[in-house]
């Protein structure tokens, strides 16, 4: 029974939560027909975090711990995953669809010469086929796809969609040896941005701010409950444009899409554009001072009322009930 | 500097999208084209290389005769070029099968220094045709640039992880994928509109590249249904007009009590 191989990603020695969703949904997939699920971590002073790998379902560890991948290099990588493939002859090669992850796919996609379903909310398999569902036209649609005549099929796995859970495996480490290939495109610096900011595409809960805020400054008010909440600063691309707020933050059909826990739409109309973006969220909650405004449609809570008055009493009631317990 | 920008046609990002009749598609009837945005901002930056000092830029897409109005409005907005590759009914949705006949087609035409493509075609929301092409034609690729300088034979760019930003070094030719941000794309001007409604567009089919479109259908993926996603039911909504404070109390106990995400 060919496996399942799993693609993780670390940053500075630490394994990306949306590596453990993907591994963990492997080990789901892999589960019915006993296959192994094996995990690939590449990169450089990372074989100490296989044992973390062997608590969320892998049997196997693929190491290739070297200088020359100390940092991300799509081409690099792609050999490594490839040196992979050939050792575990998967059936699947999972991975989350990070920046880094949705990089990597197509580049290894190519190099084997296979399809990859990108960005995907469920996978399973279906007799020889590899079958999953992932939204498209920004979530307005969801398609059914397979990986045709593929073998293996690469899948990036949509963040923060797929549970994480530990299951004892193995974990039993192997050293990889990954070809040497000329690494063309090369990271010269990587600069922290806003330290210890929560990136909107990785948070599990959300408090985004829209052109409703009526002022830059006012974004504070946004900032604070999401503080509150434990929560990333999210916004519309009509604050991103009036520069009150880096695009980064963007949420919509031209910015992120996000599928987090909790969506707070603070002052946001809910433009086709901004659904696009995070209609997929499971608690969806507006504030908007207009009753007819489209967000109201897909929110599960509402408040209808002014949110520079409403979110300083909604993070002040949060912070109470929080510290309740 | 010779640039080759990939422009995919897309439903415009305003469109209602219903389910055509075979069930695994969208249906087309009433859906406005338009350019996929992030391709607009690879082929202003390639645009704006070229007049920053000399060069030539040509967009290149692969699809049914409504992708030539894309084309057009391409050149519109200052390519030089334009390049059309008919065909695209089988291989709809594989960006496997789409990278290798555009792949093939970069390299018919031949001697580019840059090619360009958006990050991620609006529709599809795959994020995969650039770096595959890039593979493909065994070049260098960056994805998601912020900025771009270009340097003696070697471009360095620019681009957002979460979290970080990076800055990273590729020789020429290199493939670049566009992100929002990078510039603020031009409207195309009347005089530009009107010469490009006369510009003459190359075509070829895939045959014509040596490929067999039957035969690369279906390879990478294939769609086999499509459905809207279902409906919201009616949610709880609290008038907070008359005492903000009330209702935020309110909603804090549904979220922490109902909802448990707080
Ligand atoms: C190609 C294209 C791509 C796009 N991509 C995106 C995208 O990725 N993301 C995105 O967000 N948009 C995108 N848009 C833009 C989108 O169409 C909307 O213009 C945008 O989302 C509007 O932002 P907004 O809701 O903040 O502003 P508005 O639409 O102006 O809405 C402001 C809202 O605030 C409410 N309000 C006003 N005062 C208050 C108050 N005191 N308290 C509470 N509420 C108040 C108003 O009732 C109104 O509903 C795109 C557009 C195009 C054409
Ligand atoms: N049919 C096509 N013709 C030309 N370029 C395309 C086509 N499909 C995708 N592209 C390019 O590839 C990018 C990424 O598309 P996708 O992988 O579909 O998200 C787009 O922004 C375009 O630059």
């Amino acid at each position: 029974m060919a496996g399942i191989l799993c693609v993780i990603e670390q940053r500075d020695g630490v394994v990306r939560r949306a590596s453990l969703q993907a591994l963990s949904q492997a080990a789901r997939l892999s589960a019915p027909a006993g296959a192994p699920v094996v995990a690939l971590l590449v990169g450089h002073g990372v074989s100490e975090l296989a044992a973390e790998l062997g608590a969320f379902g892998a049997a196997r560890v693929l190491v290739a711990d070297e200088p020359r991948f100390a940092r991300y290099s799509p081409e690099a990588f792609a050999v490594a995953a490839q040196a992979a493939v050939a050792e575990v002859q998967p059936r699947a090669v999972l991975m989350s669809a990070t920046t880094l992850g949705r990089d990597l796919a197509g580049r290894l996609a190519a190099r084997l010469g296979v399809g990859c379903l990108a960005d995907v909310v469920k996978v399973w398999l279906d007799g020889d086929a590899v079958v999953a569902v992932r939204p498209v036209y920004s979530g307005k649609a969801l398609a059914t796809v397979d990986g045709g005549a593929s073998s293996p099929v690469v899948v990036t796995l949509r963040p923060n969609v797929f549970a994480a859970e530990p299951m004892a495996a193995a974990g039993a480490v192997e050293t990889l040896a990954v070809p040497e290939v000329p690494i063309r495109a090369v990271v010269r610096d990587v600069v922290a941005r806003e330290s210890g900011e929560l990136d909107v595409a990785e948070a599990d809960l959300i408090v985004s701010g829209g052109r409703g805020m009526k002022a830059p400054e006012n974004l504070a008010l946004v900032r604070e409950l999401a503080h509150a909440l434990g929560a990333a600063v999210g916004a519309s691309r009509a604050v991103v444009d009036a520069g009150w707020i880096d695009h980064a933050h963007q949420v919509g059909q031209t910015g992120k899409v996000v599928s987090p826990t909790l969506y707070v739409a603070c002052g946001i109309s809910g433009a086709i554009q901004h659904l696009a973006g995070m209609s997929s969220s499971k608690i969806i909650v507006a504030i908007n001072k207009d009753r007819e405004a489209p967000i109201f449609k897909a929110a599960d809570y509402g408040i209808v009322g002014d949110a520079l008055q409403v979110l300083p009493a909604l993070t002040a009631e949060v912070r109470r009930l929080k510290a309740e317990g | 500097m010779k640039s080759c920008v990939l422009l995919a046609c897309v439903p415009d990002t305003a469109s209602i999208i219903k389910v055509g009749a075979a069930g695994n598609r969208i249906d087309e009837a009433g859906i406005k084209w338009i350019m996929s945005p992030y391709d607009e901002f690879a082929l202003e930056e390639a645009v704006r290389i070229k007049e920053a000092g000399s060069g030539h830029v040509t967009v290149l897409s692969y699809g049914p005769d409504r992708v030539q109005a894309t084309l057009r409005d391409g050149l519109a907005r200052g390519a030089d070029a334009a390049v059309h590759v008919r065909g695209g009914e089988a291989t709809f949705g594989d960006a496997l099968a789409i990278a290798r006949v555009l792949a093939a087609a970069v390299r018919a035409l031949g001697g580019f220094d840059l090619v360009w493509a958006g990050i991620k075609g609006v529709g599809s929301d795959n994020s995969l045709v650039g770096a595959m092409v890039a593979e493909l034609l065994d070049l260098p690729h960056i994805s998601g640039v912020l900025k771009v300088e270009l340097g003696d034979g070697k471009v360095v760019a620019q681009r957002e992880v979460e979290g970080a930003t990076e800055i990273i070094e590729a020789p020429l030719p290199c493939l670049l994928t566009a992100q929002k941000g990078l510039n603020e794309p031009r409207y195309p001007s009347l005089k530009g509109i009107m010469a490009s409604k006369k510009a003459a567009i190359r075509t070829f089919s895939v045959a014509d590249l040596g490929l067999d479109e039957a035969a690369l259908a279906g390879a990478g993926c294939r769609w086999r249904a499509l459905e809207l996603p279902p409906a919201r039911s009616g949610g709880t909504i609290l008038d907070g007009e008359a005492d903000p404070a009330a209702a935020a109390r309110e909603l804090a106990r549904l979220l922490r009590e109902q909802a448990k995400v707080i």
